[in-house]
């Protein structure tokens, strides 16, 4: 571990100063402007619908309720939406890790003869690719629409994430690899008991790009299970809600409801807070990982 | 030593073995462990290039790719004969363009300033929020774009109106000239934190001598920042522009269809948004197809002149 420690002169510049002074401002606004629209949308979740029509909500709820988190509970779509999301999230996660890690494997093995060919094939598509109408109809034919399959069986194995990882696999000494080979170990033995051990940290950065992923799609649920109302997913239903606010944000509906206390709006942001809940939840764990697990530096073959 | 040294100069030099009959023999567990793999990037990835052909035809779903009538390149010549495609592809490299600057600016940016926080937790709670919307979908962001720029509640027209700089709120999203822009602070606000983690772990591989020298050479740490710090990152720098640029065209389809309305459908239609409105909503694969190999192509051409470029600069590059 290199790292540089500032050396502390006993008199710091005025220049010096300064620099620290405009920094932590820079810094702080930075953190503020980050913050403060979340926490508005946490105080307006918690806020009487119909007052918060009226503005003036900052970091605090000022007419508190439980109304609107209530409504959500009660609507039987959410919660099956939430099944899903939650459902696809942990598959394909577990899924895609496991293959993408085992292609990835199998190019890091230096000696392996078609490992460039193979490498080309996987690199090639994240910039050339069907595009959105010859895939749609590929996975209509394939039978995956109107199919929970649809978000687990495409992008099963990603470019990108096969690169990352056999990145960190090249990195890890060949010596292990090769005593296991003498003692007569297979290839799969290697990748499970010597491989797969070794490679945590950048399994755990990988395991987390993909559950984002899949927890905060929608489009693929928009395109393939419109019509089937028992895959769409929590984001799907959030993004309606989301155009129900924008759209008609003064018609008939909204009035019955605001009579109700709540409005679309402050439903919105219960949905919101609860769908980023695990999310805000989980990456502060998995933060020290980031920084090792991700080099891409070696992204050139 | 010498011996060493000269094999493990082999060793990396090493393309590999030739391919040959006998290390197929050799290796037949590790080619029947990559079958599948490679039967699965033909389907899923490869396959669907086949529908390209409904580009070149008049495709009507009843007859299928085989039994289309065969129109060569008039679909397009529609398509760019069409004013709406045409500015359908501005909106889009500018779109791209905007938010390729902006974020390498402001990851950049924000991660020379973190690097110079000397208060360790300070910097690893700066840190912390930073990541933090990077992991919420657009359809979240884009409400909270929605709610901070709002006529009647939005922070931003409050603040505006309480400083005296506008006189009425505006409704922001309406006009076609912020649009652009506001696209691309959406997107710095998601992605700048994130963004910088690369340019932070490439920073801190930067030999710290270099900084004990400069110090000795009595310079500030503005000097240092300049002299040291953004030419040791200049290789990071350069393969993720060069990772990006490919991408330029495929900057935006989300945030720009779930922000977009009526009023500023000119600025905000962008080719993806474009190929799902023609293409799936309103059944006209051909039209579709061929805006979206028109995407694919400029996007190959792209890297490979960027990669050339690199190349003929002697930086870092892709392949």
């Amino acid at each position: 571990m290199k790292k540089f420690v500032w050396t502390r002169k006993k008199k710091s510049s005025v220049g010096d100063k300064v620099f620290t002074i405009v920094n932590t401002v820079i810094l702080t606004i930075f953190v503020i402007i980050t913050l403060y629209p979340i926490l508005n949308t946490l105080a307006i979740s918690f806020n009487d619908g119909t007052d918060a029509l009226r503005g003036g909500i900052y970091l605090w709820p000022r007419l508190f309720t439980w109304k609107n988190y209530q409504t959500i509970i009660h609507k039987q779509n959410l919660l099956t939406a939430t099944e899903i999301s939650i459902l696809r999230t942990v598959i394909a996660t577990v899924v895609q890790l496991f293959v993408t890690a085992l292609l990835s494997y199998v190019l890091s093995r230096k000696n392996f003869i078609f490992r460039k060919q193979i490498s080309l094939l996987y690199v090639l598509t994240m910039y050339v690719n069907g595009g959105l109408i010859p895939t749609f109809m590929l996975y209509k034919s394939l039978g995956l629409t109107n199919s929970f399959w649809v978000y687990i069986i495409p992008g099963m194995v990603s470019a990108f994430n096969m690169l990352v990882i056999r990145t960190y696999m090249v990195g890890l000494p060949d010596s292990l690899q090769e005593s296991a080979e003498i003692d007569g170990a297979g290839h799969f033995t290697i990748f499970l008991r010597i491989i797969v051990p070794l490679c945590k940290p950048v399994f755990a950065t990988i395991a987390l790009f993909i559950a984002v992923y899949q927890w905060n799609s929608w489009f693929d649920t928009m395109l393939y299970n419109r019509m089937r109302g028992e895959f769409t997913t929590l984001q799907y239903e959030l993004m309606k809600l989301l155009s129900s606010v924008t759209n008609n944000s003064s018609n008939a509906e909204t009035m019955k409801q605001a009579s109700n206390q709540v409005t679309p709006a402050s439903i919105r942001a219960a949905a919101t807070i609860i769908t980023s809940l695990p999310i805000v939840c989980l990456y502060p764990f998995l933060q020290r990982y980031f920084v090792t697990g991700l080099t891409i530096g070696g992204v050139k073959e | 030593m010498e011996v060493t040294k000269k094999r493990k100069q082999n060793v990396i030099n090493d393309k590999g073995p030739k391919i040959s009959w006998r290390e197929i023999r050799k290796q037949k567990e590790l080619i029947l462990l990559s079958i599948p793999f490679v039967i699965y990037a033909l389907v899923f990835y490869y396959a669907p290039l086949g529908g390209w052909i409904m580009a070149f035809q008049n495709y009507k779903p009843k007859g299928g790719l085989l039994h289309s009538q065969f129109v060569g390149l008039a679909k397009f010549k529609t398509l760019f004969s069409n004013d709406v495609f045409i500015r359908v592809i501005r909106n889009t490299l500018c779109m791209g363009v905007i938010n390729l600057v902006l974020s390498f600016v402001f990851s950049i940016g924000l991660a020379i300033l973190l690097n110079e926080v000397r208060n360790k937790r300070g910097k690893k709670f700066v840190q912390t929020v930073s990541y933090l919307p990077h992991f919420l979908s657009w359809i979240i962001v884009t409400g909270i774009v929605l709610d901070v720029l709002s006529l009647e509640t939005g922070i931003i027209n409050q603040a505006l109106v309480a400083l005296h700089i506008l006189n009425k709120p505006i409704n922001w999203l309406a006009y076609p000239k912020f649009f652009w822009l506001i696209v691309g602070f959406a997107n710095v606000w998601k992605e700048t934190g994130w963004g910088s983690i690369i340019y932070l772990a490439s920073i801190t591989s930067i030999n710290p001598d270099l900084y004990e020298a400069a110090s000795i050479d009595g310079a500030g740490r503005l000097q240092k920042i300049f002299h040291i710090t953004l030419p040791g990152i200049k290789p990071t720098i350069f393969i993720l522009l060069l990772i990006n640029v490919g991408n330029v065209l495929n900057a935006g389809f989300e945030v720009q269809y779930l922000l977009g309305n009526g009023l500023v459908q000119s600025v905000s239609q962008t080719i993806d948004i474009y190929v799902l409105k023609y293409g799936i909503s309103m059944g006209d694969y051909s039209i579709g197809t061929a805006a979206g190999i028109f995407k694919s192509l400029v996007s190959i051409v792209i890297i490979f002149l960027a990669n050339k470029a690199a190349k003929m600069a002697g930086e870092e590059r892709l392949f």
